[in-house]
């Protein structure tokens, strides 16, 4: 029954009440050393997110990898590995940085508050004993030696020890005919200016991820776009975002133009992007014009518009067996490769008596190599578009949604030639194709170019970027200013003539070359003891 | 002159600097390999002078033998001219950089691909190198300086050559100037930086063995070595926080409509920012000074070359990809 007799359990060596624990725990995560592992664990965290394609940076990089690694995507699923930097251990580890860090600028503030306004420590007994000293003889004074060393200290910036109030008492005696002097207060300053940018630095960054939203919209030349959350092909919000954060500006491209070169080493390349906008801030407002280019956003009251790729968009119109335009317009192809080889698809779903659907590339500038297709550039100066035809049930029937860039062929009956093999249709600009057993005609009627714009908030950016140029500015303070400390001893000659000084300093930092110092303080207080006893002569 | 004299002139400046970078290396090589035969602490060859001078040995070494006093003659000669060749080599290099910008139309800085990415950084190393020589006393680097960006330069012909094109969009902006240049600065900083680090880790090592000769017994004290490494760093991280935190999301923001996108180039950057901040606070971190925050320099240099060559080939996402064809549309599109 030993729980009656010891009402109150003893307590075993090395146990812990709750409150020691958490000091304990304080303790170490606020130390310089778990700070440092800390820091290493955020560089190799943040690796995986570089070697892994990531859902927020390369979302189709990410879909074909879960495609080909089908064991693997589970595991890394759960591991968070394809949003590592949203990832809950990401986070972990930033956190604690965070709080050890907090943990450390508390009380090293609070210090250096104390140790900003203190006085420079009083001059060591022996100070020949210091690393970095000199000793010399002088024909002045101890009185002039001591006042030309304070004006050479002072012009230097030093702070001074004053001299004690009353001038008797072992304290005053031991200071007598000694300088004391310390520079460099700002080091530490600087230090925690750094730390607590890096702070700025994350609240302006979350902000961003908090507040902010981005999303890409692709805009055919000729049409237009308004800021609403119909509109956008994709749209990725951030975590407090509504939707009256969107500001109701719209704008049309009126114009897209590329320069390609055609010649030289950048054979190919295109350059001189820029789409014509004319933009409304709201409804009602004034039309404007911009020349939205790379590198030159838009920018719309809080929101910005970027010009973030393009591409081309096939007109093809498409009738259905009874002659009735089933479908018209440019349609949107997504580039495959540098040279603008282009993918998609056309859905002319109202065509009767079936549905008809057309997949395949569309050429900017087609050349045939022994009877091979193939693309030479990107610049649209023998547009072809030869795409493959299927009918019947295109999947729209069960009113799933579906992309535009993807054809379902589940269901769907592919034609084919004469030969037996599939179907083919090979259009330059102009060509109409009459599909077999009257099912219709597909007609290239020319392409259309398209921008690829995004549109996104950042709130935020500001005060990220003030942080950093704030860390900037404390770091250079904390690796270049230079804590010192200098002390000075003169004494008088026995034979009353001239004095002997002795001149030491100190680095904190560990990391300054203090016999530069000392042997300029030298020369420094030699030369002007010169000049002051040729004043006097 | 025309854009393919230019362009010509740069070619044939590379490979003249190449060889005169190499018979520096040959000239520093036989200095060292005179010193050989002198032993070590008794000559006052160049080598070693910064070394004597800031340690204060007061002690003069004792009158050295005839054969030892020619010997050093001809080590200086050496030395000197290894000098003399690697100045004339950066002169030359210098004019390969200015003829590639000038080759260009319109005109522009030269560092618009991988290719001359590396000559501008290896340029910065070794002008870098010539400048600090004498403050920090580093006449015991030239071999391994000049061995580095020899070898640096001799992947650049054969592995990363692209003839002179104009600059993709994104990259068409002043802030190419500003954000390239600091980068490449600061990797030239880390660079001579990681040197030291390396030499300190070696002679540390040698000394803890009591296995100091030769080459390592000439070259400054570890403690001395450090001194240098942490000037390196301490100069090099504020200047690549400047690219890579302050000018590299400034110009991001306008080119790809987000200051941070966990771009893999970015992540290198970051990773390599953090493993400096690592080293610097090591340095002031009890049990981590000296081995440990020199390691650190190393992981630090080895994540720096990594992300500056080797993540354009280990990564197709990436959109600081400007190792691949030049053709290759700077503009993602529609992902």
């Amino acid at each position: 029954m030993s729980e009656q007799s010891t009402p109150r359990s003893p307590r075993r060596p090395g146990e812990l009440t709750a409150r020691e624990l958490g000091r304990y725990v304080w303790r170490q995560l606020t130390s310089m050393r778990t700070a440092l592992v800390l820091l290493l664990l955020l560089a190799l965290a943040a690796v995986p997110g570089s070697v892994i394609p990531q859902e927020s940076v390369d979302s189709f990089g990410a879909r074909q990898w879960k495609d080909q690694h089908e064991s693997l995507t589970p595991i890394y699923e759960r591991l968070g590995l394809f949003d590592v930097y949203g990832s809950v251990w990401f986070a972990a580890v930033y956190v604690l940085l965070m709080v050890s860090l907090i943990g450390c600028i508390l009380p090293r503030t609070s210090h250096y508050w104390r140790a900003a306004r203190a006085v420079p420590p009083r001059a060591p007994r022996h100070l020949t004993r210091l690393p970095d000293h000199a000793a010399y003889d002088v024909e002045a004074s101890p009185e002039q030696v001591l006042e030309v060393a304070r004006a050479e200290l002072r012009r230097r910036r030093y702070r001074l020890r004053p001299a004690p109030a009353d001038a008797t008492g072992a304290d005053a005696e031991r200071e007598a005919g000694t300088v004391a002097a310390e520079r460099g207060y700002l080091r530490e300053a600087g230090n925690l200016l750094f730390h607590l940018s890096v702070i700025v630095v994350l609240v302006g960054f979350a902000m961003g991820g908090m507040f902010g939203y981005k999303g890409g919209v692709i805009v055919v030349q000729g049409a237009g776009f308004s800021n609403n959350l119909t509109q956008y092909d994709d749209f990725v919000p951030g975590s407090f975002f509504s939707a009256d954060e969107l500001e109701p500006f719209s704008f049309d491209v009126d114009s897209f133009d590329v320069e390609w070169l055609s010649e030289g080493a950048g054979q190919g390349m295109a350059r001189a992007f820029e789409a014509g906008l004319t933009y409304r801030t709201a409804p009602g407002e004034p039309e404007q014009t911009y020349d939205l280019r790379v590198n030159h956003p838009l920018r719309i009251g809080d929101s910005e518009v970027f010009l973030v790729g393009h591409g081309y968009a096939p007109v093809v119109t498409v009738r259905g067996g009874d002659g009735e335009v089933a479908y018209s317009g440019p349609t949107v192809f997504l580039p495959q490769d540098a040279t603008f080889f282009s993918f998609g698809v056309v859905k002319a779903l109202a065509a009767e008596p079936e549905a008809i659907g057309l997949e395949g590339f569309f050429y900017p500038f087609f050349a045939s190599i022994e009877g091979d297709p193939f693309n030479v550039m990107g610049d649209a100066r023998n547009p072809v578009v030869s795409v493959n035809v299927y009918v019947g049930d295109l999947g729209l029937e069960d009113g799933e949604s579906q992309s535009v860039y993807i054809l379902d062929k589940e269901d769907a009956t592919q034609l084919e030639n004469d030969e037996g093999r599939p179907l083919r249709l090979d259009l330059a600009v102009g060509d109409t194709a009459e599909l077999p057993d009257g099912l219709g005609s597909v007609t290239f009627e020319g392409v259309e170019p398209w921008v690829r714009v995004q549109v996104s908030q950042t709130p935020g950016k500001r005060i990220a970027l003030g942080g950093v140029v704030l860390a900037l500015i404390g770091l250079c303070g904390s690796l270049f200013i230079r804590p010192r400390r200098v002390w000075l001893r003169v004494v008088p000659h026995e034979d009353g003539e001239g004095s002997y000084v002795e001149l030491a300093a100190l680095d904190r930092s560990g990391g300054g070359d203090t016999a530069v110092v000392v042997d300029d303080l030298r020369l420094a207080i030699v030369e002007a003891l010169d000049r002051a006893q040729e004043d006097t002569r | 002159m025309s854009q393919t004299a230019w362009e010509a002139l740069s070619n044939q400046a590379v490979a003249a600097a190449g060889v005169v970078y190499f018979l520096a290396l040959l000239s520093h090589l036989a200095e060292w390999a005179l010193l050989r035969s002198v032993p070590a602490g008794s000559q006052r060859g160049q080598v070693t002078a910064r070394e004597t001078v800031s340690v204060g040995a007061g002690a003069r070494p004792a009158p050295e033998p005839e054969v030892d006093a020619r010997t050093t003659e001809r080590v200086e000669m050496a030395g000197r001219l290894g000098l003399l060749l690697t100045c004339l080599a950066v002169a030359v290099h210098l004019v390969a950089l200015v003829g590639r910008g000038m080759a260009a139309e319109p005109h522009r800085v030269p560092w618009g691909n991988m290719y001359e990415f590396t000559l501008s950084g290896t340029f910065v190393v070794a002008a870098l190198y010539l400048l600090l020589r004498r403050r920090f006393g580093l006449a015991w680097m030239a071999p391994i300086v000049v061995t580095v960006v020899l070898t640096l330069l001799m992947v650049a012909v054969i592995w990363l050559y692209q003839p002179v094109g104009p600059l993709r969009e994104a990259l068409n902006s002043y802030w190419l100037v500003i954000h390239v240049v600091s980068a490449i600065i600061a990797t030239g900083a880390f660079t001579l930086g990681g040197i030291a680090s390396a030499l300190f880790l070696l002679k540390e090592r040698a000394e803890r063995r009591g296995t100091v000769g030769g080459y390592l017994g000439r070259v400054p004290s570890p403690a001395a070595l450090d001194r240098v490494s942490y000037r390196m760093h301490a100069f090099g991280f504020p200047v690549w926080t400047f690219a890579v935190l302050i000018t590299g999301p400034i110009w991001a923001h306008e080119a790809w409509a987000s200051y941070w996108s966990w771009d893999p180039k970015e992540v290198w950057a970051f990773i390599t920012w953090v493993v400096y901040a690592a080293y610097l606070h090591a340095r002031a971190t009890a049990g981590w000074k000296g081995r440990n925050a020199a390691l650190l320099a190393l992981l630090g240099m080895a994540t720096l070359w990594f992300n500056f060559i080797g993540i354009n080939y280990f990564s197709t996402s990436s959109m600081h990809s400007y190792a691949d064809a030049p053709a290759v549309s700077p503009l993602h599109p529609g992902s």
